[in-house]
């Protein structure tokens, strides 16, 4: 077996050129070669986390957002309920003065009316007595009866005021 | 093991000699070495060529070169800890060295250094030392407690010490012999058969058709040394993961 014979010379040029050339290596890439990787992995690392941070700030900006409008509906709503409450209040109150001025315009008609029916009677009432009066002493003159005038008109109050 | 007498040579692959012609052989610069200085080469290439794009996506060759980092990055990581980052050079270095003799040996003509015990030794005792060294500089004195776990009942002593001594001391040999067999044992296995093929070649009219066999034995072996070259570079390298683990803490 060629590798057990140690007594050839290139055995040991073999092992100290290994040596040279592991060595030679190891110093390329310690120094050259991984600390290029090491960059690029670390950029590339970085460049990730930056990417994840933007997006989880967006995500939060949209969710606020969001919040916010739902805030802005949940306030106009709100706010539209209390503008329709009150239009309808203002409705119902010139609503309400409007009927009460034409309550009162009919009151004020009806008692101006009433109390030109009340003067009407009265008048009338006067009329009556009078009438009452003339008939009495027309009827008294048919029959022949005198009768002094004041008692006459007396008897026909009597009469007309015991009806009432 | 070369078998009837010199049919099947499987041994002669082996062998080392000079390269670079006088030049060579005055500094003893043999084949192995040549190959040594192409894979450094190809690994060069690899982390300083296929980094180059530095892209934020990274290209076929720039993810190589980013796994291989990753793959060592991760391992020293889950073995040994955050402090395991300053052997992080010297562990893909070896990984990487291991890695690409192996499969470089895997092309014809091609010499496999990592087939020679010497070799997988010299690398097996860097990381002995290293490991020494470390957790010597660590730990002190108190690394010889490492030899005779606290609570164990002192009557064991003079059994349990020899033991670990033993254990210790065996580190570098089952990593370079483990190394050293695979590697051998694939390629006498790819040149064994690879004799059939040409042997049974020549046999007459049935010869050609016989020889299919050892060359489908030959196609499916390939595939299995790529893997072995890929777990043994694996396996070297994640014992030594182990050991520093066992350097930097002591158990």
């Amino acid at each position: 077996m060629p590798q057990l014979d140690f007594s050839n010379p290139l055995m040991l040029s073999k092992l100290v050129w290994l040596l040279i050339i592991f060595g030679l290596l190891y110093f390329v890439l310690k120094n050259y070669a991984l600390p290029q990787v090491a960059a690029v992995l670390d950029e590339r690392a970085a460049r990730i986390a930056a990417d994840l941070d933007a997006a989880r700030d967006a995500q939060a900006a949209g969710e606020a957002a969001m919040a916010e409008l739902r805030a802005a509906t949940a306030a106009a709503r709100s706010e539209a309920q209390a503008a329709v409450a009150s239009a309808i209040a203002e409705a119902n109150a010139k609503a309400t003065a409007e009927a009460e001025a034409i309550n009162r315009r009919l009151d004020a008609q009806v008692a101006e009316a009433e109390s030109r029916v009340r003067a009407a009677r009265d008048s009338a009432m006067g009329a009556l007595r009078e009438v009452a009066l003339d008939t009495t002493q027309a009827m008294l003159g048919r029959l022949r009866v005198h009768a002094p005038a004041n008692d006459v008109a007396a008897a026909v109050d009597r009469a007309a005021g015991g009806r009432g | 093991m070369a078998v009837e007498g010199k049919a099947i040579d499987a041994l002669s692959q082996f062998e080392l000699g000079t390269t670079f012609g006088p030049i060579g052989r005055a500094v003893g610069f043999t084949h192995s070495n040549l190959h040594m200085l192409i894979a450094g080469g190809l690994i060069v290439a690899l982390m300083i060529y296929g980094m180059r794009p530095r892209a934020m996506v990274p290209g076929r060759l720039q993810s190589v070169a980013e796994s291989a980092y990753g793959f060592i990055d991760d391992m020293l990581l889950a073995q040994v800890g955050p402090e395991g980052r300053r052997f992080f050079p010297f562990v893909f270095t070896l990984f990487m060295f291991i890695l690409f003799g192996n499969m470089l040996g895997l092309f014809p003509y091609a010499f496999t250094y990592t087939s020679h015990i010497s070799l997988t030794f010299t690398l097996a005792m860097l990381v002995f030392v290293l490991i020494t060294v470390v957790a010597i500089a660590l730990h002190g004195t108190k690394f010889f407690g490492y030899f005779f776990p606290e609570g164990a009942p002192l009557w064991l002593a003079p059994i349990i010490i020899p033991v670990e001594i033993v254990s210790y001391l065996s580190r570098p040999v089952s990593l370079s012999i483990r190394l050293f067999a695979n590697m051998v044992a694939g390629h006498v296995m790819l040149k064994v058969f690879a004799t059939f093929v040409v042997m049974l070649g020549a046999l007459g009219t049935l010869g050609p058709v016989l020889s299919i066999m050892p060359l489908a034995i030959n196609v499916a072996l390939v595939g299995f040394e790529v893997l072995v070259a890929f777990l043994q570079a694996y396996v070297f390298a994640i014992l030594t993961c182990i050991y520093l683990h066992d350097a930097v803490h002591l158990h």
